[in-house]
């Protein structure tokens, strides 16, 4: 019976956390390992990743050069590594710009309602009725292009997402007793946002921008493969994609491990998502 | 709004002086509407209803689950707005109150909330739960409110090292008595407690009633105790108001209310109590009839339907207030017509 | 006990916390029969709420739990998630606490009673909805035709705890365990209440194992008694017996702190001192810190002894005056 069992908070102590569930595991592990290589990639990869090498064009993988060599013969594994420094960052750093104004935003228009409400939520809900890409495109057109852009582009497109979950966890907190409580004996409601609200309206918002962040890779790739995000001589996942269009029945390995890296970094986050919600949702914030 | 007799006030000793709360004509209704056509029919969830609490005081509010109890502590702690009806707290209009005056008023009006499940922050620790109006107001400094928070939890009959517990890790009981604890922290002048120790075995109830006793005697606070134990509230209050419905149909000192019930409904209240004597086992429940709803309350009296002694009036008229004996009142009309043939014969 | 719908051995069980483990139910025995009505009382926080989740498998990861739970023969403890699942909420129900947290606020009540039913039940949407119906004018939900799609939030408290009984009234389950079911309740609609518990009883045999507080409940409505205090199973007893002649020293402090009539307010009589932190409780009996017959044995858990057929003590002074074979001793001189 799925009804009359309540929703037994969990009991669980702190330290088992996340890694409690094999997916968080696996995402977490395979996500350490990534961000150890953008943050390090200077030191791990094997060659410069600019260094144009004129008897190694379009050269299969061998030991040295362990993912190939692309059209200008520069060592593909080395400049997955840069790239990927640069398409995470972006990722990272537009989710977390939506997380911070996003947050506020959603759980402000939440927790008051009414006209405070209208006032922040209709111009958001504008901008998600509006295809994410077009958005972009649209934003990249008026500043121009470049990879700080893309991530403002990114951003912009991830805020109304983030802060709708974030209203929609915050409707549910506010309307608990311990909320009502809390104005009884006086506390302020700005310290009712921040030590009763946020606390318990948060998680779905993390576990929502985890799971972002995973696709914001996918669409700083597609922005770069439009020519419209990073710009040469910066190179980002994206880019390297683009690039090795013209060569992938010659040199598909140009192609393939750029795309695997996203593929593996989308599925990272997903899998350390579900491990979040896994431990945040059963203490009854979204139920 | 329900009768012309105006409850007379100076039976107990303890009500010198004006009232520290005074509610008159309160009135909350709620919408019921939920789809697209809702019809708007009102869920009368308080209708008219005054009482007047004294420093020093413990009035008891008791009645039928979903008569509006709750619904009247919210309105008092000023959570949701009444419909109509006039609050005052030490001569204040509590329903004009803002900023300052509203924080002042919410630091001498404390809360215990009825479900001691969900009104504590589940990831609040007992401690930061109980110190949170000593926070929110900054009494004292860290170090005193710490004492105080570990000082209130051994007089509640808790183990001081749960202080760092968090709520899940409580029983019901003990998260009661951390909400008890919480509601006397600031040291209010009026304590709404809507059934504050329904979760505790009767040991650890009389340790906490008789704390809420000596509050009350030494400090003069003044407690609104709603309640579903009667022996708990003939030991405790100095007076009572029965509700049914979302009206009080019955008031007075607690003595006399217990010792010489007038309305239908109080005189059924007081026999459905379960007496703690297995050879004296009632076997059927006093109250017969149909359980009328807020969302249509029966015409006349709306304890029609389930009284045993209603008469055809009953149907037609609304009972008033009457006065029975010093501040003691109900409305009912077989009880009113029974008083006056008493006085009547009297006079003969 | 031979027909013995429930049969509890030497159940433990303790969580883990920041400070050490709680060792919330130590070492209870206890057999209830079918049919039967078993009260369940003690101390606030001695363990009722955790020995009825041990029952359901309900209890949260923190814990660990040993010893036996039997159903019908069929050991729970151990049992696979899937099977537990299907005997909750159909041949095993029970009543939370917690009225609040275990309604769905996303849910009409209506639904939440309905979904029950269909869950274990082969039936149609509208035959559930009807049972739902009937079960919401049971438990004295007026006009419940009206009520069936209200949310949670927008009833009282009381009326919240009935819907949570109708729910567990759906199935016609075997055993209820019913934890503190009607604290929110005023007295009329409490022994409406009692009295479909009771009918429920005659009807289908249905066994109940009942937690309260309110010992009034407990006198008109339980066959037998069992006492806990600090985890540890202390008394069982007819109905009859634990009110004339309660044995054990907190059984007797319990029963005397009944408020009476006539008493000074603030003048209530308590228990003296506190109960033990659950954390490293002290060994042997953990009542000994307030108890005013505490003895050297006391240091040493009495078993729970058979004082005559059906009335079981776990105290070393029954154990004494057994031994002294005056069965009406000293031990009976506080009873209230
Ligand atoms: N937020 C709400 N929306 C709609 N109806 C409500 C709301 N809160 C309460 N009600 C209704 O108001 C009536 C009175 O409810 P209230 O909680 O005040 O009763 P109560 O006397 O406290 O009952 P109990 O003893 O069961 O707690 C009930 O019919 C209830 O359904
Ligand atoms: N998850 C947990 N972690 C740590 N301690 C717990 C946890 N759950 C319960 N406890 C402790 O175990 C003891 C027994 O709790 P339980 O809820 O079973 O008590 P209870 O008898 O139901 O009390 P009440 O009558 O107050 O509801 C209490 O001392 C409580 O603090
Ligand atoms: S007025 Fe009539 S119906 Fe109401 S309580 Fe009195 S006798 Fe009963
Ligand atoms: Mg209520
Ligand atoms: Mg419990």
């Amino acid at each position: 019976m799925s009804v009359a069992i309540p929703n037994v908070p969990a009991r669980t102590s702190r330290r088992q956390g996340i890694l409690a569930s094999r997916k968080g595991r696996v995402g977490f592990a395979i996500l350490v390992a990534l961000i150890a290589i953008a943050v390090f990639a200077p030191l791990i990869a094997p060659h410069d990743p600019n260094a144009i090498d004129a008897s190694r064009i379009l050269a299969g993988p061998d030991l040295a050069h362990p993912f190939g060599s692309d059209a200008l013969g520069r060592d593909v594994l080395s400049r997955v590594i840069y790239a990927y420094r640069v398409s995470l960052g972006v990722a990272v750093g537009s989710t977390l710009l939506a997380f911070l104004f996003g947050v506020p935003l959603g759980m402000y228009a939440g927790y008051h309602g009414g006209w405070v409400d209208t006032l922040i939520m209709r111009p958001i809900d504008m901008v998600l009725a509006l295809p994410a890409l077009l958005l972009a495109v649209a934003l990249i057109a008026i500043i121009g292009p470049g990879s700080d852009v893309a991530l403002l582009a990114i951003a912009v497109i991830y805020l109304p997402i983030l802060a709708r979950v974030v209203r929609s966890s915050t409707l549910v907190v506010a309307s608990q007793t311990y909320v009502e409580a809390a104005r009884a004996r006086g506390t302020p409601s700005r310290r009712i946002i921040t030590r009763h609200v946020l606390p318990n309206a948060i998680g779905p918002a993390i576990v929502q921008a985890t799971i972002l962040m995973g696709f914001a890779l996918q669409i700083e790739a597609a922005l770069s493969f439009l020519g419209l995000g990073a710009q040469p001589p910066t190179s980002s996942l994206g880019v390297m994609l683009a690039d090795g269009r013209d060569f992938l029945t010659q040199a598909p390995w140009i192609e393939i491990f750029p795309g695997v890296a996203i593929a593996i970094t989308v599925l990272a986050f997903n899998f350390f998502g579900d491990g979040l919600r896994a431990r945040l949702d059963p203490r009854g914030v979204t139920r | 709004m329900s009768g012309q007799v105006v409850v007379s006030d100076e039976v107990a000793p303890v009500q010198l002086g004006p009232p520290i709360l005074e509610v008159a004509g309160l009135v909350k209704h709620f919408s019921t509407d939920r789809g697209l056509f809702g019809g708007g029919a009102k869920l009368h969830a308080v209708d008219g209803v005054d009482l007047q609490i004294f420093p020093g005081e413990v009035l008891a509010v008791v009645g039928e689950s979903g008569s509006g109890k709750s619904t009247l502590a919210r309105c008092i702690l000023r959570l949701i707005d009444p419909t109509e009806g006039r609050i005052v707290f030490a001569g204040q209009d509590v329903l004009a109150l803002k900023g300052r005056r509203l924080a002042g008023f919410r630091q001498q009006v404390q809360p215990v909330f009825q479900d001691p499940f969900s009104s504590i922050d589940p990831r609040w620790r007992v401690g930061t739960s109980v110190a949170e109006a000593l926070d929110a107001f900054a009494i004292g400094t860290k170090a005193e409110r710490r004492a105080r928070v570990l000082d209130l939890l051994d007089r509640v009959g808790l183990d001081p090292s749960l202080v760092g517990r968090r709520p899940h890790e409580l029983s019901g009981g003990q998260r009661q008595r951390v909400g008890i604890a919480a509601a006397l922290a600031p040291s209010p002048r009026l304590i709404v407690a809507d059934e504050p120790v329904s979760a505790l075995d009767v040991s650890v109830q009389a340790q906490v009633l008789n704390l809420l006793a000596d509050l009350q005697r030494d400090l003069r606070l003044a407690i609104l105790f709603v309640a579903h134990d009667l022996a708990v509230v003939e030991h405790i209050s100095h007076r009572v108001a029965v509700m049914y419905l979302g009206k009080i149909v019955e008031t007075g000192p607690t003595e006399a209310v217990f010792r010489d019930p007038r309305h239908p409904y109080t005189k059924a209240l007081l026999e459905a109590i379960p007496r703690p004597d297995p050879d004296r086992r009632m076997q059927e429940s006093v109250l017969r009839g149909e359980i009328p709803s807020p969302i249509a309350p029966p015409s006349g009296c709306r304890f029609r339907t389930r009284c045993p002694v209603a008469i055809e009036r009953c149907v037609t008229e609304e009972p008033e207030m009457t006065l029975f004996g010093e501040g003691h009142t109900a409305a009912c009309h077989v009880a009113r017509a029974e008083l006056q043939k008493q006085d009547h014969q009297r006079r003969q | 006990m031979s027909d013995a719908i429930l049969t509890l051995e030497h159940v433990d069980v303790g969580f883990a916390t920041d400070d050490g483990t709680v060792s919330a139910v130590s070492d209870v025995s206890l057999s209830v029969a079918s049919g039967e009505i078993f009260g369940l009382v003690g101390e606030s926080g001695c363990g009722k709420t955790t020995l009825a989740m041990a029952t359901m498998g309900l209890l949260p990861a923190s814990a660990t739990v040993s010893g036996s739970v039997r159903f019908q023969g069929r050991e729970l403890v151990g049992l696979a998630p899937e099977d537990l699942r299907r005997l909750r909420g159909d041949r095993i129900s029970m009543v939370f606490q917690d009225p609040m947290t275990s309604l769905d606020p996303a849910f009409s009540i209506g639904e939440q009673i309905a979904e029950t039913i269909t869950a274990h039940r082969n039936v149609q949407r509208g035959q559930a909805r009807d049972r739902a119906l009937a079960l919401l004018a049971d438990v004295g939900i007026p006009e419940p035709e009206r009520r069936y799609g209200d949310a949670p939030h927008r009833l009282s408290g009381g009326m919240r705890q009935r819907v949570v009984i109708a729910t567990a009234l759906a199935n016609e389950p075997a055993l209820m365990l019913a934890d503190e079911p009607t604290t929110a309740l005023d007295v009329t609609i409490q022994s409406q209440i009692l009295d479909l518990l009771r009918d429920l009883r005659q009807r289908l045999r249905t066994t109940i194992v009942l937690i309260t507080h309110d010992l009034g409940v407990i006198a008109q409505l339980c066959d037998r008694v069992g006492v806990m205090y600090a985890g540890q199973l202390v008394e069982i007893a007819t109905v009859a017996e634990i009110f004339r002649a309660p044995r054990h020293p907190y059984t007797q402090a319990l029963l005397a702190a009944l408020p009476t009539q006539h008493q000074e307010p603030g003048s209530l009589r308590v228990i003296p001192g506190r109960v033990p932190n659950l954390i490293d409780p002290p060994p042997g009996c953990r009542f000994a810190s307030r108890c005013p017959y505490v003895m050297d044995e006391c240091t040493i858990v009495p078993p729970l002894a058979h004082e005559s057929a059906d009335h079981l003590i776990a105290c070393w002074l029954s154990e004494a005056t057994r031994a002294a074979a005056h069965p009406a001793g000293a031990a009976t001189g506080g009873a209230a």
